[in-house]
């Protein structure tokens, strides 16, 4: 397969466009947890209650037409493990869905900006995912398939507690709504590490999307509300945007005090970086993403001109272990990935030239 | 600094916890923290096992958290859920309820939990269903019409009890459009 024609396959659409403070935030995810009355959850239930859970939804989805998206059903029994772990990669579906879930299942809309899990820690995970920060679009968009849902399931809710979910952590809005940033600045200049407690401390949990533990390769964080309960989801999306946008500001100010301070070291490193993905022939994802990290820093700050920024968002994902797998139609090792990751970056930067 | 939980190691993990504004601090042999599931924190890379964490959040018998632990160990492990079986034992041990009943079976022994957990909160703000949220309503103003007729009727104004009856009535028997619901 060409690069090109796989590429108009795995790129969804979120990784092509630019929302609101697109040079930073790369997306707004907003995820709802839903659970049927009078069936057990999916960390208790029967195979045999899973199935039920499984076919009502098929169904559902078959018989009665929602009027926002499209879905698609998807059984993950029925999947290939590559198929499935692309699906995690792109943040789809959750590595719990595909490693631990019985009779798991999901619903995707044809842009994937929808994923509906089945059967993952909750009967339901609604999520909607947008690019730029636009977390209330991606609300509106997730109240308006949940309604939906709704009108032909009985949901577990409790007036008191609200909606009940299987993890108490969960219960109330069962709102889970998180942002992805491009914190290059920040991190160069090491006021990472102070930030986080402050913003813990707001009842806001800070992670590293890829990578391991609390390192976040690619300078790449999450940003998401902790607590369910109390507040009305409008109230738990709002506090959490003025809280990105203020982030927002303090790696503008950081990312103009580094060109005003160290400008040549700064552009030196954006270069250098570029060369190695254009050039390296063996390149492991830790390396690559910190590479792509500064080769969009250096777009941002317009010292390349002739690639998109976008290139982050899509790079990060097509060089992930499965994807590359994908690609290659079999199996790798991790020595063939790294050379396979290489090549494909090459090619991929390749393509932009030819392009402008 | 000598481990808390053996009083016999150095201690090598030094743990905060901020919970609901609470700050606890945990120093810990490797060896101690091993044992109690906190070490998996560290251990685990990526997806470090957070539920480890909140089932010993759960567990009331974790030395440093007994005192501020409201839990009654021998009253709530005879409880069992008649929606699904779970114990409140395996529920501390899980993290996680087995159905939308294990709520009302367990209430008593909630409210600490979802505090700790949700700062504070206990009372949901947020979205109310539309469709079940309707008959939720529903039944709550037919409560509270049920009230009032006893009233009526208590006071013998029995042409007043009969009114109220006839709203029952007609609330029970149907379910109004959306845009009459604000009327009444």
């Amino acid at each position: 397969m060409s690069l090109d024609s796989f590429l108009s396959k795995a790129v969804s659409s979120w990784m092509n466009d630019e929302g609101p403070a697109g040079d930073i935030v790369l997306t707004s995810r907003v995820r709802l947890a839903r659970n049927l009355q009078d069936t057990p959850f999916p960390t208790v239930f029967s195979e045999e209650k899973g199935q039920i859970v499984l076919s009502r939804i098929e169904q559902l989805v078959q018989k009665t037409s929602n009027s926002h998206v499209p879905l698609e059903f998807l059984e993950l029994e029925k999947l290939q493990p590559i198929e499935k772990n692309v699906l995690v990669e792109k943040h789809l579906i959750s590595p719990h869905l595909v490693e631990e879930s019985r009779k798991g299942g999901c619903l995707l809309s044809e842009d994937e900006s929808v994923s509906i899990m089945i059967n993952e820690e909750d009967h339901l995970r609604i999520q909607c995912l947008v690019p730029g920060l636009q977390l209330n679009v991606a609300l509106n968009m997730a109240n308006q398939i949940d309604d939906w849902l709704e009108s032909h399931l009985e949901y577990a809710y409790d007036e008191q507690l609200g909606y009940l979910t299987s993890c108490p952590t969960n219960v109330g809005t069962g709102l889970r709504a998180s942002v992805m940033m491009h914190l290059p600045a920040l991190v160069l200049t090491q006021q990472m590490n102070r930030m986080i407690p402050s913003i813990n401390q707001l009842g806001l949990v800070v992670r590293g999307i890829y990578g391991e533990g609390s390192e976040a390769q690619g300078n790449i964080f999450q940003i998401s509300n902790q607590t369910t309960l109390g507040k009305s989801e409008e109230d738990i999306i709002s506090d959490l945007t003025s809280v990105v946008q203020q982030m927002i500001a303090q790696e503008r100010v950081a990312r103009e005090a580094l060109v005003q301070r160290s400008g040549i070291q700064l552009e030196d490193r954006v270069f250098r970086s570029y060369g190695v993905l254009t050039q390296a022939r063996v390149m492991e994802s830790k390396e690559a993403a910190q590479k792509l990290s500064d080769l969009r820093l250096g777009i941002d700050l317009g010292y390349i001109k002739h690639i998109n920024r976008t290139i982050l968002n899509e790079l990060m994902i097509l060089t992930q272990p499965y994807f590359l797998q994908q690609f290659a139609g079999k199996p790798l090792k991790p020595t063939e990935r790294d050379f396979r990751r290489a090549s494909l970056i090459r090619e991929r930067l390749q393509m932009e030239k030819q392009e402008s | 600094m000598i481990c808390q939980e053996c009083h016999e190691r150095p201690a090598t993990l030094h743990l905060t916890k901020v919970i609901g504004g609470e700050k606890t601090e945990v120093h810990l042999c490797e060896h101690c923290a091993q044992e109690k599931g906190e070490w998996v924190l560290h251990q685990e890379d990526f997806g470090f096992s957070f539920h480890q964490l909140l089932s010993g959040l759960l567990q009331g018998n974790t030395g440093f958290q007994e005192s501020s632990h409201p839990l009654q160990p021998g009253k709530e492990s005879q409880k069992v859920c008649s929606g699904c079986g779970m114990t409140y034992t395996t529920f501390k041990h899980k993290g996680k309820f087995g159905c939308a009943t294990c709520y009302e079976t367990f209430r008593q022994e909630f409210p600490p939990i979802v505090k700790r957990l949700h700062g504070g909160n206990t009372q949901h703000h947020g979205k109310i269903p539309k469709r079940s949220g309707e008959s939720l309503q529903r039944k709550k103003q037919v409560a509270l019409l049920k009230e009032d007729m006893q009233t009526a009727i208590s006071r013998e104004e029995f042409e007043h009890a009969a009114e109220i009856r006839d709203r029952i009535r007609s609330m029970e028997s149907f379910s109004p459009p959306p845009d009459e619901r604000g009327k009444e």
